[in-house]
């Protein structure tokens, strides 16, 4: 059988888009799928595609995930490429996720805590079992649910509220006097990193990622023995002050999830034994990245410290593969053309060939 | 630092940032990659009063906000700063060793370039580059160039160098890969000496 | 040459990035082709094209081109090779730039994995696509400690690692990348192209600029620097050579692609430079096979 090189690749590109846009329409029988119904119905892949795209604009995420045919990292890389397209006004003030509006917020540190257990929206106590009446219905009726008795409290108490009275949890601390902090899009990474880049890192990075970094830690590659000391998911008010009016205005409102992982800590020559902290923070509800970020948030101050030893604890290690759009990229690029590159190889391993037969015959001479 | 100032009198920058910057660039990039050679840059706008032509394109091109530039003192007017501020956002540092650019109209009474930043072992790019404006980038007493760019030898005769000068120069190639790297401007005219540049 | 088409309209900026991105790019040039051989770091951006594709490569094309450049860009030496042909029709469409496939014609050459036979004359720009810029990644893995051994010209490892090979193989075994010292003072990966051209980076009188995307990553090597490919006095470097011709223009001398024609094990050897071999072509060379469909189906439609 004879072979057509693969040739004309300005023909093949062109028909390559075509049937690509074919492909995502899928049967033209069936109704297009709307973005509104991405965005109200895929909210998760949405939250996702907002988190790790470092873009928060729900229907831009929604225009993301249908157009990549439901592949989330295709998506993210969409939105980061048009959002590094964006220009920068400044930045906002720090968000104050004390004043959050409270959807769910959980403690497993505490039985009871001010505010309360409020479980929300969320699949824990879920049965996973397929809800076949979904598919045969379209939809199932809603019942809707209940609302409470009493008004939820807020602003709800934070974990470090809790803890304030005994200090028996490190204060948050600020990072130097920068007036703003790093950022990974405008600048290359550098090591050591400081905090601001290693959440800005984790926020961005990949949720698979940082799920098995997570993990791997648990079992035992870098313990931190974390627990999840409060997990909140609501509404918080971005404020910013514009130069010309020098004072803060309200510019929006955004979802979060947030997770406080704490650590015992056995403190030092001049710090008494206290509960350390790892953080966590998504757009959005991505409670599995959030807690995948706080722990590894607190295994790599160990690195910070010295005591790196598994992978986890590795900040080069971690901040430079968490990125799932850098990593798609390399990983993928080896579809590309590399036959200059393997005709070396192959007249490397050809020379080589001929000489080990070379040897060979020769031996086989002498031992004659 | 903010400065304040009347935009009505501050001069026009350029009229097509977009390209007159790229046109500029390429213009600065075989400059820094051909050490000796003079490129000319009449077609950029006239710079305040005090700045040479070429020098006003190298900042129009180069400076922002990302960039903090230490200024000679002899260009500390309303109209160079207002200017700078206005088309260049970029901050104003007291320190050499603190400077991204440094624009000197007065050679003799500058800082010795030991005193500008020279990049550290690690980031020898995080150095200062000096923009020089001269008499003349002709004329005065003739050194020859060798190093990277440049085919077998160079020649240049900068004019109103400071006396030492060129045993600066030799000095700052010498800690190579620490240094600095200067432009050196007259009028419309500009060229360019990397670190890597051998004078013999 | 495909002409402009002034299209004077653009949703994006004139080569898509951004003008401030491109100060800071055009500043990262300067200072690489001063410190020739060294990587200096630079705020990469994220772009319309996949990390490993060319992303380091289209920065520093986009941060230096004007209407005025005309563009060249080769994938493995050829100009129809798919990612060549999306990214020439990313800055026809985004830069208003006049393409063409003729390497002296070109003012700005892209390249990934070659470099041109056709020499490179003063005036022109090579942009090479670079996955990696380090070239003592492979031996060790941390950016800290390389950038140390930069930093302080220490690289025992290297020799080390080409002894090794020596030992192993009974040559120098590297084959593309092979590292090469810049000026006497950095070591540098010349990206993945052959060895076979690692002779061209020597006195070259182009400017060559590399681009990292992906690691965020620019160097240089001015026109007219010496670049030595590394070796030992009873080793010394060696480049490729082929026992072949190419089947279609009859060329002797140039980096060759093997083709496999059929599954029994017949092929052919043509040249990796697609612009050079039709240009000998039409100057009258043929090889073996010359007239064979891979001559044919090597010019992108018009």
């Amino acid at each position: 059988m004879a072979y057509v090189a693969v040739k004309g690749g300005e023909r093949a590109i062109t028909n390559a888009h075509r049937w690509l846009a074919e492909d995502r329409r899928g049967d033209p029988t069936i109704p297009e799928i709307e973005v509104n119904q991405i965005r109200e119905q895929l909210s998760l892949s949405i939250d996702r595609v907002m988190s790790e795209g470092s873009c928060y604009d729900r229907d831009l995420a929604a225009l993301a995930v249908k157009q990549a045919r439901g592949d989330l990292p295709e998506a993210i890389f969409l939105t980061r490429a048009y959002r590094t397209t964006l220009p920068r006004f400044g930045a906002s003030l720090p968000l104050e996720t004390g004043q959050m509006a409270v959807r769910r917020r959980i403690s497993a540190a505490f039985k009871d805590i001010p505010g309360g257990q409020v479980l929300g929206p969320t699949f824990d106590y879920t049965h996973r079992l397929l809800d076949f009446t979904l598919a045969a219905n379209g939809e199932t009726p809603l019942e809707g649910a209940l609302e409470a008795e009493e008004p939820q409290a807020y602003p709800m108490a934070t974990i470090a509220s809790v803890f304030a009275h005994e200090d028996l949890l490190e204060p948050d601390t600020q990072t130097g006097a920068a007036a703003e902090p790093f950022d990974l899009t405008r600048e290359p990474m550098a090591f050591p990193a400081g905090r601001d880049q290693r959440l800005q890192a984790l926020a961005r990075g990949d949720e698979g990622f940082l799920l098995s970094l997570a993990y791997s830690s648990q079992r035992g590659w870098g313990s931190t023995h974390p627990l999840c000391a409060e997990i909140r998911l609501g509404e918080v008010a971005v404020e910013f002050v514009p130069d010309e009016l020098g004072f803060a205005i309200e510019i929006g409102e955004l979802t979060l999830t947030e997770c406080q992982m704490i650590s015992t800590g056995a403190g030092g020559i001049e710090t008494a034994p206290q509960f350390t902290r790892g953080y966590g923070l998504t757009f959005g509800h991505c409670e599995r990245k959030a807690m995948s970020m706080a722990i590894v948030d607190r295994a790599l101050r160990d690195a910070a410290q010295g005591e790196a030893s598994a992978p986890v604890q590795d900040e080069e290690f971690v901040l430079y593969h968490s990125d799932n759009v850098e990593a798609s990229g390399f990983v993928q690029h080896l579809k590309l053309p590399h036959y200059v590159d393997f005709q070396a190889d192959l007249q490397l391993i050809r020379r080589l060939r001929r000489e080990h037969a070379d040897r060979q015959a020769a031996m086989k001479e002498a031992a004659e | 630092m903010s400065i304040a100032f009347d935009l009505a009198r501050v001069a026009a920058g350029f009229s097509d940032p977009t390209r007159e910057s790229q046109q500029v660039f390429r213009k600065l990039m075989d400059a820094m990659a051909r050490p000796g050679t003079i490129y000319d840059l009449s077609q950029a706008p006239e710079p305040p009063s005090g700045m040479h032509r070429a020098a006003g394109a190298v900042a129009l091109t180069l400076f922002d906000f990302e960039t903090p530039v230490w200024l000679d003192p002899g260009l500390h007017t309303e109209a160079v700063e207002g200017w700078l501020q206005f088309h260049c956002g970029a901050p104003r540092v007291a320190e050499p060793r603190q400077a991204a650019f440094a624009l000197v109209a007065d050679l003799s009474a500058a800082p010795l370039l030991a005193d500008f930043n020279a990049g550290d072992a690690k980031y020898p790019d995080r150095s200062t580059t000096l923009v020089i404006q001269l008499p003349s980038l002709e004329g005065g007493p003739r050194v020859t160039l060798t190093g990277p760019g440049i085919k077998s030898e160079a020649t240049l005769a900068l004019d109103g160098l400071r006396p030492g000068f060129w045993g600066e120069v030799q000095e700052n190639h010498a800690r190579f890969q620490f240094g600095v790297d200067l432009i050196f401007v007259a009028g419309d005219r500009l060229t360019a000496l990397p670190r890597s540049t051998r004078i013999v | 040459m495909t002409a402009r088409t002034n299209e004077p309209e653009r949703y994006y900026n004139y080569a898509y990035l951004d003008e401030q991105t491109k100060r800071m790019i055009r500043r990262a040039i300067l200072k690489a082709l001063a410190i020739p051989g060294y990587q200096a770091p630079f705020g990469s951006r994220e772009m319309p094209v996949p990390y490993g594709w060319g992303t380091g490569g289209i920065q520093l094309t986009a941060a230096i081109i004007g209407p005025d450049d005309v563009y060249k860009c080769i994938d493995q030496g050829a100009d129809d090779t798919t990612n060549a042909v999306s990214i020439r029709r990313f800055f026809a469409q985004v830069a208003d730039v006049a393409t063409t496939e003729d390497t002296a014609a070109a003012t700005i050459i892209q390249t990934r994995h070659r470099i041109p036979e056709q020499g490179l004359t003063e005036g022109q720009v090579l942009v090479f696509q670079v996955p990696q810029p380090e070239p003592l990644r492979g031996l060790e893995a941390r950016e800290t400690e390389t950038r140390a051994m930069h930093a302080y010209e220490e690289y025992g490892l290297q020799y080390v690692s080409l002894y090794e090979s020596v030992a192993t193989y009974g040559r120098i075994a590297s084959t593309v990348g092979y590292p090469t010292m810049i000026d006497e003072r950095y070591l540098m990966s010349p990206s993945p192209i052959p060895k076979f051209d690692n002779p061209k980076l020597d006195d070259n009188p182009a400017i060559l600029l590399f681009g990292a995307g992906r690691e965020k990553r620019i160097y240089a090597v001015p026109p007219y620097t010496r670049v030595r490919s590394l070796d030992f006095d009873d080793y010394p470097f060696e480049t490729q050579t082929w026992e072949e011709d190419c089947a279609l223009c009859g060329a002797t001398e140039s980096y060759l692609d093997e083709v496999v024609l059929d599954d029994s094990g017949e092929r052919m050897f043509v040249c990796s430079d697609s612009s050079f071999c039709s240009d000998r072509r039409a100057a009258g060379h043929a090889g073996s096979m010359a007239g064979h469909q891979l001559a044919t189906l090597d010019k992108a439609p018009a």
